[in-house]
């Protein structure tokens, strides 16, 4: 057997061949190109069609959008400067002067330009307050506190007035909390929790006006006031998408909840309220908003126009974020909640220990999606005639310096918005990715 | 008790209400600020500027009402309205008037319950097309395609126009000015056609304005008004005899200039009725005597309004036309000051 074997053998080598480098084809910049771009003459063929394509149109934009124009102060301007630079034919290319001129308008509105440092002080202290619930394992904990004061903070620092008012609000839930206490005491559960309720709405209905005027009366302490009239540009998305998203949220967990719930009133409830919003459209709310309770309410009553509309894309969210988070209770399996039971854990313990944390992390996608959504639908506000940086892009091109100009205002304002938009998209995938823990 | 307690709110804020009803007049001097509708930008007649102050044609006429009523013609609340949403602003008092380059019309005079206080501006609509299509009248311009926004009386009156003169053409439906100069620019349209004023505040922002020619043709009425709410007539007149004092200030000769020395009195009996020098007019209006005054000096009479704002030396370049005093062979005309 061996002998046949070494009869077929004619060479057997005894040394290693010495390591040669890769071929050129799979190595390097070629290597990458030859596998990622042109691994078949179909993806060749396609890879050099979108070079051309993406060619083509940065050779339309980009040197339209470096134009020499930023200095200028109207478009007849703007086209003399081009002009100008392209020898006397007219030239082609952006105006931008129009950005330089009204980049404060399209931030800020018609806030009045010394107190633009609320809006943004606000803004910031956002940032602040939300770091504990965005990064909670790399700040301290102790942060928690500023956030549950920061909703007071916020439209104190946005519409101004007498420090009393925010931190009569802020009692209100205190009194609330102190009659629940002393109720629970003598009666059951749910008639404390009334008790809290009423006693909260009285302080805020009736008596806190009192004390405000009071208080005001005797120890000024207050910011300058701004109308609600002056909002306007990125601040008012801005403030209409944060305060829509941040109620959204906990009013949507309960929706879903509630949707889920076995007590027949809750549910019927909630399954009215989410699909009568959710087949509405958000423009025909924002008319209710600003036009139909106009008529309802008796003339004169002065109810802020930007509180309508903050009510109205927050119920609108909120409809949609329910139905998201019940996407993702429903996706838990059916042994993680007789798990929550079998350990004798009530309905909220359940909820709060072993549901949500579960079904919050399955919907992070669509919840940002919702997010998202609601911040870029904030610019239908436009349509009611509040000063959005769409609604002031009319106005601005109805100066007779800047009319005619279209593609600067959309184009700067397109951009802010991506930059807002993903900025949240890419959280939400950090977030993926620290939470990817089990259950894959 | 919950329920009582909001039912209380409730009452307290339509006793309130009822209260604040009683007279426009008296809730503006109250606030100490005009709350005045205007347009959320129409070139020419509002618009804001750089530093958000508002100016143009319709926003004179609401700053000389402040200024004849509260004494300031920097106290206006400008509140930017809608095409959909002005009607219902004024109507639930969110405004005290509206000065939005609106068409005075039977049904909303009527229907709507407002009452219009007297045209600012007759417009009309118009016709553009480029100088290259060889077209020097409308009557020329069977089967062309046209730029017309949706769901506007423009449209309306279009149709009109071309079946009364037995022409055909295509419709190239656009839904806002800025997208009609896109397109009128582009080529998708022989014709745009539109307000008047608009016409010429569009062409003036075309780079090459000169290749671009209105045509004489105006096919329709549009008087453009203020308006207020029906059932003040007391506000009403306040408003109506403002815009009547600029008008008839300039049919006088009384701008802002001459202003002061003429109501040291002057021989005109006419004007110094205007100017409160004699008579008691500012008296029976509620204001005191200096209120056309004050009107007049806040952006000066109805002709340098005009000329400041759309007039021909502005980039809108219109032309006073309808909008010239009777004397001039023009539709303004105040009812005299007696």
């Amino acid at each position: 057997m061996s002998g046949t074997h070494a009869h077929t053998v004619g060479f057997t080598r005894d040394t290693m061949i010495p390591q040669a480098d890769p071929p050129m084809t799979s190595v390097g910049a070629i290597g990458w190109a030859h596998k990622n771009l042109f691994s078949t003459w179909f993806n060749a063929i396609v890879t050099v069609a979108s070079l051309a394509l993406i060619f083509y149109v940065l050779a339309m934009i980009v040197p339209w959008a470096i134009s020499p124009t930023w200095e200028s102060s109207s478009l007849s301007e703007c086209r003399d400067i081009l002009a100008a630079a392209n020898g006397g034919e007219s030239g082609h290319g952006a105006c931008w002067g129009v950005i330089r001129e009204r980049w404060v308008q399209l931030m800020f509105g018609f806030y009045p330009s010394h107190l633009h440092w609320r809006p943004v002080a606000a803004f910031i202290l956002l940032g602040v307050a939300l770091a504990p619930v965005l990064f909670s394992d790399k700040v301290p904990a102790k942060l928690l506190y500023f956030t549950l004061a920061y909703p007071f903070i916020f439209p104190w620092l946005l519409w101004g007035g007498t420090i009393w008012a925010p931190l009569s609000v802020a009692a209100g839930f205190g009194v609330g909390y102190l009659a629940y206490r002393i109720v629970s005491a003598v009666a059951g559960d749910l008639l404390s929790v009334l008790a809290g309720v009423v006693a909260a709405l009285v302080w805020w209905l009736v008596l806190s006006g009192y004390v405000v005027d009071a208080l005001a009366g005797l120890i000024p302490i207050g910011l300058e006031p701004v109308q609600s009239r002056d909002f306007g540009g990125f601040m008012l998305s801005i403030t209409i998408g944060v305060v829509a998203i941040a109620a959204s949220l906990p009013l949507g967990v309960l929706l879903a909840l509630g949707r889920r719930s076995d007590l027949l009133i809750v549910r019927y409830l909630s399954v009215g309220f989410i699909e009568f919003i959710r087949g509405v459209p958000l423009i025909t709310l924002l008319f209710v908003a600003s036009t139909l309770l106009n008529i309802f309410m008796p003339p004169g009553t002065d109810f802020d126009i930007i509180l309508r509309v903050l009510i109205m894309v927050t119920l609108f969210a909120t409809a949609y974020m329910a139905e998201v988070i019940r996407g993702g209770l429903a996706a838990l399996p059916k042994g993680q909640y007789e798990g929550a039971d079998s350990l004798g854990l009530n309905y909220w313990q359940a909820q709060r220990l072993i549901i949500m944390p579960q079904a919050l992390k399955i919907s992070i996608p669509g919840i940002v999606s919702t997010f998202i959504g609601v911040f870029k639908d904030t610019t239908l506000v436009s349509i009611i005639g509040l000063m959005d940086p769409l609604g002031l892009t009319n106005g601005i091109r109805a100066d007779t310096n800047w009319n005619g100009i279209v593609w600067e205002l959309y184009g700067f304002i397109a951009l802010v918005f991506f930059v807002f938009c993903f900025s949240m998209s890419r959280y939400s995938m950090y977030l993926e990715r620290r939470l990817h823990t089990g259950r894959k | 008790m919950r329920k009582s307690v909001f039912l209380g709110a409730l009452t307290v804020a339509g006793l309130a209400a009822a209260a604040a009803a009683a007279g426009t007049v008296d809730d503006v001097k109250a606030r100490g600020k005009l709350n005045c509708g205007v347009a959320t930008g129409v070139p020419g007649f509002a618009a804001p500027d750089a530093n958000g102050e508002w100016e143009g044609f319709d926003v004179a006429v609401c700053r000389a009402v402040a200024a004849a009523v509260l004494g300031d013609p920097k106290a206006v609340e400008f509140v930017p309205t809608t095409g959909k949403t002005r009607f219902t602003a004024l109507a639930s008092g969110e405004i005290d008037m509206l000065a939005r380059n609106t068409t005075w019309t039977f049904s909303r005079d009527v229907d709507l319950k407002f009452e219009f206080v007297g045209v600012n501006y007759y417009d009309g609509q118009g016709f553009m097309v480029p100088k290259a299509l060889g077209v020097s009248s409308a009557k020329e311009l069977d089967g062309a395609t046209v730029c017309i926004q949706t769901g506007t009386t423009t449209e309306l009156n279009l149709a009109d126009f071309f079946r009364v003169n037995n022409m055909s053409y295509e419709p190239v439906p656009i839904e806002t000015n800025a997208e009609a100069q896109q397109q009128y620019l582009a080529g998708a349209c022989d014709v745009y056609t539109t307000d008047a004023s608009g016409l010429a505040a569009t062409r003036a922002t075309f780079e090459n304005s000169a290749d671009h020619i209105l045509l004489p043709e105006i096919i329709s009425k549009e008087p453009l008004a203020p308006l207020v709410r029906h059932g003040d007539s007391e506000w009403g007149d306040i408003v109506r005899w403002t815009l009547n004092a600029l008008i008839a200030a300039e049919e006088y000769g009384v701008t802002s200039t001459n202003i002061g020395e003429l109501s040291a009195g002057t021989d005109n009996p006419e004007i110094n009725r205007l100017l409160g020098t004699e008579g008691k007019l500012g008296e029976m209006l509620g204001l005191d005597a200096d209120w056309a005054k004050r009107a007049i000096m806040a952006g000066g009479n109805y002709g340098e309004i005009f000329a400041k704002n759309i007039g021909e030396s502005t980039p809108i370049g219109l032309a006073r036309g309808l909008n010239a005093q009777w004397k001039d062979g023009g539709l303004l005309y105040s009812p005299p000051f007696r």
